[in-house]
C-alpha cells in the first residue's frame, strides 16, 4: 500500500444499499454539501466537520469486507460513494476509485455536481475522477435558475455543464429528480428537464425519488426550522404523471 | 436381508439389512433442478378444510387463545379416540389424526406437572377434574415434583432470581425428533422386532443401573411401537407394515409424529427432515401413473395443516417467555448430501408453496437448508416465498454438514440433532448479562438485593477496568457454569426417570448418542459492557451501601453489530470461555455439552429481571434476542450486522446461533423479483462466511405498528413474522413483546 496522508471527511457507512447504484453496494457518505436543498434528509451531512476522518485504504479495506455480497457471476455491486457532496472531497474520492479499480470493484459517484468547475487545473482533476469512475448518479433538483436557486440556495449552471460534460465523455450516467409536490413537481420545469436529457448521450436511467419525511428528526436535531413543514409527500399519480414527463414510463 | 413386498421398486441393501432411513432416501431419491412452474394450486378440499379451520383458529383467539380444553382424561396414545377437523367433511382429509378428540382442542398433560397442568387449565375457565389432581399428587409424581424434591437451595435460589433461567422443570423438555420416517419405511411390526434384539442384547447379564434403566426405556419404547398401531387402528389404519404408496407414507410417519405430540409436551416438538424421503414416494407413485401433482401437492397440503394444527396447554408464565403459543414444529427442506449432490426434490418445493396454497403461518417452522451451492432456481424461490411470507428461516448446511452429516433434523428452533441417532437434553439459558452484574457487585443481585451467587469481593473502583472486570467475570462466569449444568443434570434425570420420551424413543437408534444443550442470554450486552469498560469511560453509580445500581457512560466505544474487531473479538471470547467453563463439568449420561445463542422472545422476560448495563441498557429494558447486536447498535447497515454475527464460530455454539434480521420492502428492491434476488445474494455472502442462521423478514416498521392497533383487520389474521429462532403470529403477541419488535433494527436505507 503507498503511504497516504490525505483524509477523507467520512460521515457515515452503509453497508447495505441497494437502491445507490447497481446491485448491492457499500455506501461511503462524505461530510459536507454547499448545497442547502430545503428537502435535505441528510442535513446533519452539510457542516464540513467530521466525526471521522479516514484514508482511502483504510475505507477501501472496510468496503472490501462486503465484497462477498456483491454477487458472482458478473453480478456487479460495489461501492458508492454519496454525501454530503462527495465532489468537495475530489482529491480524496479520486485515490479511494483508483485504489478500487485495482482491485476491480465497481466505483459510482452519487453527487448534485455544484462544486463543479470550468476551469484549470479542475478539469484536470476532474477528467482523472472520471477515469477511475464506472457511473455517475447526478441529481438535477431543478432546471430553471431561479427556481433552483429557491430550492437549494445556489445557481445550477455549472451542474448542467457537467452534465453535457459527462455526456461528451460519454461518460454512463444516472439522473435522478427528487419529487416535492409543490416545489420541484412543477410541469414547465419537469418538461424542461426532459428536453435537457434528451440532448444527453450517456443517459442509462432516469428516476424520480419521491420526496420523504424521513429526514426530519435531523432538523429537529440540529435545530434547523424545516422550510417544507406541512408539505405533503408525493402520492402515486403525482409520481406517475412526473414519470410520464421524464419519459420513464 | 429383509423384503416386502411395499418396497417394490426400490433400490439399495443397507437399509434392508438394518434399519437405516438415510441409507434408503441416498440410493432412491431423485434431485430436482427445474423451477416451481410445475406446482399445483390448493384443490378444492383442500381450500375447504383450510376455510374451516381459519374459521376455528378465528375463534380461538376471541376465546382469549383457547379453544377447548380435556378436563377429564389424561392425554395417551388412545385416550380420546379418533378426531378430525370436520366430522361432517371428514372424508375430504387426505391425512388424519388430532391430538384429542376435536381439532384445537388441548390434551391434558400432567406428566411434566400436574400443577402446571391444572394452572393452564384454570386460566383459561376450566376445572379440571380433582381425581386427577388426587392421582399426580398422591400417587404417582411427576417430573415436576422429582426435580423440587432434589433441587438444592442453592438452585431454587438462583432460579428464583431468573439468572439461570427457562429451565425445562414444569413441562416436556422436547427437543428429541423421533425419526418419523421409519414408521413408513418398514411399518411398526418390524420396529418391535429391532428393538425386541435390542433390549435381548442390554447389558452382558451384569446388572448395573446403566443396564436396568435402560432395559427398562426399550421396554417402554416397545410399549410405545404397540400403542401406536392401536392409535392408528382407531382412525382405521393397519400400521403394522410398510406404507405402500405416497399417501400411506404421509400417513404412517404423521401418526409416528401424532403419538409424540399425543405423549409429550415439549417446548419444541420438532417433525424433523421429512421431505426428501417423502418425495421418494411420490416420485414412485406418480411413475406409476397413480397419482397427479395435484393429488402429490394435496397429501403435503394437508399433511401441513396437521402440522399448523398442533397446540399445548400452557400457563402464562410459559407464554411470556414462548409468545405466540409456539410448537417449533419444525421442518427442513433442501440440503446438500455428503456425496455433494443437491438434496432439494420437488417435494422440497411443494413444502415452501403449501405458504402461497394456504397463506402465511408460524408452524411448520419452515427451515430451509442453505448452501450457496444450491441450485439457484431454488435459492430464489425460497427467497421469494420469504418476500412474500416472512415465515421461513434459513440454517446454513455447510457448516452443519461436517458436524452432523446429511440427515440430521432440527430439533427446536435453529440446533440439529441427528435424525433418528441422537437426542437432545434441552437446557434453557444462563443470564451472562447478570452474571456480569454479579460479578462487580459480588455475587448480589441487583434487583432483589439476594446475596444469590458467591460472596467473591466486589469491584470497588470508580472507573471500572478492564482488566479488574474480566477477572472477576471470569470468576463468577465459572461458578455460574458449575451450578447451571449441575441443575440441568438434575432436571434431565428426573425427567428420564419420570418423563420418558417413549414413543420418540422407539423411533430413535437405542444406542443413541446425547447432546447436552446450555444456553447464553444477554450476549449482545455482555460484549458492548465489556467493550465500553474498555474503549470508553465506565463509571459506576452506587447506592449509600456502595451497592452498584447504574453507570455511566462517556466517550464512543466500538459495539457488537458493526463488523469492528475490537467489539466483535470480544463476542467470540464470551462464547469460547462460556463454553470452555461448561465443558469441563461433569454431564447427565455421558452427554456431548454444547452451548448456543439463542432466546427465543424470552429476551423481553430475561431483561426484565436484569439490571441496568455499562452499555446504556436500563434496567428491565429487554435483551437483545439471540445473537442479534443490542437495539440502535448497528449503525452501518444490515451487512454489517451479518459480518459481526458471521465471525462466531458454529462448532463453538453447536446448538445454534439465531439471527433475526427485518428489511423493509422499498430498502431490498424495486419489486418482488428484484428482492428474491438481492435476498439470495445477501444469503450467499453471509452464509459463505460460516455464519449459522437468519431469520428474514420482509416489511416495515408501519406494518407492524398498524397491525399493532388494528388486529381486527383482515389482512393482519394470518400476518406471521420471525423472531429469534422461529415464528409467530404478530398479532398473538403480547403488547409488550410487539413494541420490542417494533423497537428492533428494522434495515429500511433508502
Amino acid at each position: 500500500m503507498t503511504t497516504c496522508k490525505l483524509m477523507g471527511r467520512v460521515h457515515s457507512l452503509e453497508s447495505f444499499g441497494l437502491v445507490d447504484g447497481p446491485g448491492v453496494r457499500y455506501v461511503i457518505f462524505l461530510q459536507g454539501c454547499a448545497l442547502r436543498c430545503q428537502f435535505c434528509h441528510n442535513p446533519d451531512t452539510w457542516a464540513g466537520e467530521a466525526a471521522q476522518t479516514m484514508t482511502a485504504p483504510e475505507l477501501l479495506d472496510k468496503a472490501l469486507r462486503y465484497q462477498k455480497y456483491w454477487g458472482r457471476d458478473g453480478k456487479k455491486g460495489g461501492i458508492t460513494v454519496s454525501g454530503g457532496e462527495p465532489m468537495l472531497q475530489m482529491a480524496f474520492v479520486t485515490e479511494l476509485f483508483e485504489l478500487a479499480h485495482q482491485k476491480g470493484v465497481h466505483t459510482v459517484l452519487d453527487t448534485a455536481g455544484q462544486p463543479y468547475r470550468e476551469d484549470e487545473p479542475y478539469q484536470k482533476e476532474f477528467d482523472r475522477l472520471m477515469a477511475a469512475t464506472d457511473l455517475v448518479m447526478l441529481d438535477l433538483k431543478a432546471m430553471d435558475e431561479q427556481l433552483h436557486r429557491h430550492v437549494t440556495g445556489m445557481g445550477n449552471a455549472n451542474i448542467l455543464a457537467m452534465a453535457r460534460r459527462l455526456s461528451d465523455m460519454g461518460k454512463p450516467m444516472w439522473i435522478r429528480h427528487v419529487l416535492v409536490p409543490g416545489l420541484t413537481d412543477g410541469e414547465d420545469d419537469l418538461r424542461e428537464m426532459a428536453a435537457f436529457i434528451g440532448t444527453l448521450k450517456s443517459v442509462e436511467r432516469v428516476e424520480i425519488l419521491p420526496y420523504h419525511t424521513l429526514g426530519l428528526s435531523k432538523w429537529q436535531k440540529l435545530g434547523i426550522a424545516y422550510p417544507l413543514e406541512g408539505v405533503p409527500t408525493p402520492n402515486s399519480e403525482q409520481i406517475a404523471r412526473a414519470e410520464e414527463i421524464l419519459g420513464i414510463r | 436381508m429383509v423384503h416386502f413386498e411395499q418396497w417394490e421398486g426400490f433400490e439399495g441393501r443397507i437399509w434392508r439389512e438394518e434399519i437405516n432411513v438415510r441409507d434408503f432416501i441416498q440410493k432412491n431419491y431423485k434431485p430436482y433442478t427445474g423451477d416451481e412452474s410445475f406446482l399445483a394450486a390448493p384443490t378444492e378440499a383442500t381450500d375447504k378444510l383450510w376455510g374451516i379451520l381459519q374459521g376455528l383458529q378465528k375463534e380461538e383467539r376471541a376465546k382469549g387463545g383457547v379453544l377447548d380444553m380435556e378436563t377429564h382424561i389424561v392425554s395417551g396414545l388412545t385416550a380420546y379416540g379418533a378426531g378430525y377437523i370436520s366430522e361432517a367433511d371428514k372424508d375430504l382429509e387426505q391425512i388424519v389424526g388430532l391430538q384429542t378428540d376435536k381439532p384445537l382442542k388441548r390434551a391434558f398433560m400432567p406428566f411434566g406437572g400436574i400443577k402446571m397442568a391444572e394452572e393452564a387449565c384454570k386460566n383459561y375457565g376450566y376445572e379440571p377434574d380433582p381425581e386427577l389432581h388426587k392421582i399426580f399428587t398422591e400417587y404417582a409424581p411427576t417430573h415436576n415434583q422429582g426435580v423440587f424434591m432434589a433441587y438444592t437451595p442453592e438452585m431454587k435460589h438462583a432460579r428464583h432470581n431468573k439468572i439461570i433461567t427457562g429451565l425445562p422443570d414444569t413441562y416436556g423438555r422436547g427437543r428429541i425428533v423421533g425419526d418419523y420416517r421409519r414408521v413408513a419405511l418398514y411399518g411398526i411390526d418390524f420396529l418391535i422386532e429391532e428393538k425386541n434384539k435390542d433390549l435381548n442384547n442390554c447389558g452382558d447379564g451384569t446388572m448395573t443401573d446403566d443396564v436396568i434403566r435402560l432395559r427398562e426405556e426399550i421396554a417402554k419404547q416397545i410399549k410405545a411401537l404397540k400403542g401406536m398401531k392401536a392409535m392408528a387402528a382407531a382412525y382405521g389404519f393397519d400400521i403394522s407394515k410398510p406404507a405402500a404408496n405416497a399417501k400411506e407414507a404421509c400417513q404412517w410417519l404423521y401418526f409416528g409424529y401424532l403419538a409424540a405430540i399425543k405423549t409429550q409436551n415439549g417446548a419444541a416438538m420438532s417433525v424433523g427432515r421429512i421431505s426428501t424421503f417423502l418425495d421418494i414416494y411420490i416420485e414412485r407413485d406418480l411413475e406409476r401413473g397413480v397419482i397427479t401433482e395435484e393429488q402429490a401437492q394435496e397429501l403435503i397440503d394437508h399433511m401441513v395443516m396437521k402440522f399448523r394444527m398442533v397446540k399445548f396447554a400452557r400457563i402464562p408464565s410459559y407464554n411470556a417467555l414462548f409468545s405466540g403459543d409456539p410448537v417449533w414444529a419444525t421442518l427442513e427442506v433442501a440440503g446438500i448430501g455428503v456425496d455433494g449432490r443437491s438434496m432439494v426434490t420437488k417435494n422440497d418445493y411443494r413444502f415452501l408453496h403449501t405458504l402461497e396454497n394456504m397463506g402465511p403461518s408460524p408452524e411448520p417452522n419452515m427451515t430451509v437448508l442453505y448452501s450457496s451451492a444450491l441450485s439457484e432456481t431454488f435459492k430464489k424461490y425460497a427467497a421469494k416465498i420469504s418476500v412474500l411470507t416472512s415465515s421461513v428461516q434459513y440454517e446454513n448446511d455447510d457448516v452443519m454438514r461436517p458436524v452432523w452429516g446429511d440427515d440430521y433434523s432440527i430439533c427446536c428452533c435453529v440446533s440439529a440433532t441427528q435424525t433418528g441417532k441422537e437426542m437432545q437434553f434441552f437446557g434453557a439459558r444462563a443470564n451472562l448479562a447478570k452474571c456480569l452484574l454479579y460479578a462487580l457487585n459480588g455475587g448480589m443481585d441487583t434487583k432483589t438485593r439476594e446475596q444469590v451467587g458467591p460472596a467473591y469481593r466486589p469491584v470497588t473502583s470508580e472507573i471500572l477496568d478492564y482488566d479488574e472486570v474480566i477477572a472477576a467475570y471470569d470468576r463468577m462466569m465459572d461458578w455460574l457454569a458449575g451450578l447451571y449444568v449441575n441443575t440441568l443434570n438434575l432436571i434431565q434425570y428426573m425427567h428420564d426417570k419420570y418423563y420418558y420420551e417413549a414413543e420418540e424413543m422407539a423411533l430413535i437408534d437405542t444406542d443413541v448418542r446425547r447432546t447436552f444443550a446450555t444456553g447464553i442470554a444477554g450476549f449482545s450486552h455482555v460484549v458492548d459492557s465489556l467493550s465500553a469498560i474498555k474503549y470508553a469511560k465506565v463509571k459506576t453509580i452506587r447506592d449509600e451501601t456502595g451497592f452498584i445500581v447504574d453507570f455511566e457512560t462517556e466517550g464512543d466505544f466500538p459495539r457488537y453489530g458493526n463488523d469492528d474487531d475490537r467489539a466483535d473479538d470480544i463476542a467470540v471470547w464470551l462464547l469460547g470461555t462460556f463454553l470452555e467453563k461448561i465443558k469441563k463439568r461433569h454431564t447427565y449420561r455421558n452427554s456431548e455439552p454444547t452451548t448456543s445463542i439463542l432466546t427465543i422472545t424470552s429476551n423481553v422476560v430475561y431483561g426484565k429481571a436484569t439490571g441496568s448495563m455499562p452499555d446504556g441498557r436500563k434496567a428491565g429494558e429487554p435483551l437483545s434476542p439471540g445473537a442479534n447486536p443490542s437495539y440502535g447498535a448497528e449503525k452501518n447497515g444490515l451487512l454489517a450486522s451479518l459480518n459481526s454475527t458471521a465471525k462466531l464460530p458454529y462448532h463453538w455454539a453447536l446448538d445454534g446461533i439465531s439471527n433475526t434480521q427485518t428489511i423493509n420492502p422499498g430498502a431490498l428492491g424495486h419489486n418482488d423479483e428484484e428482492r428474491a434476488n438481492n435476498l439470495v445474494q445477501v444469503m450467499d455472502g453471509y452464509f459463505d462466511q460460516g455464519a449459522h442462521h437468519l431469520n428474514v423478514n420482509v416489511f416495515g416498521t408501519e406494518k407492524l405498528i398498524d397491525a399493532m392497533e388494528h388486529p381486527e383487520k383482515e389482512e393482519y389474521a394470518n400476518f406471521t413474522i420471525r423472531v429469534s429462532g422461529y415464528a409467530v403470529k404478530f398479532i398473538d403477541l403480547t403488547r409488550e413483546q410487539q413494541l420490542d419488535v417494533i423497537a428492533r433494527t428494522c434495515h429500511d436505507h433508502m
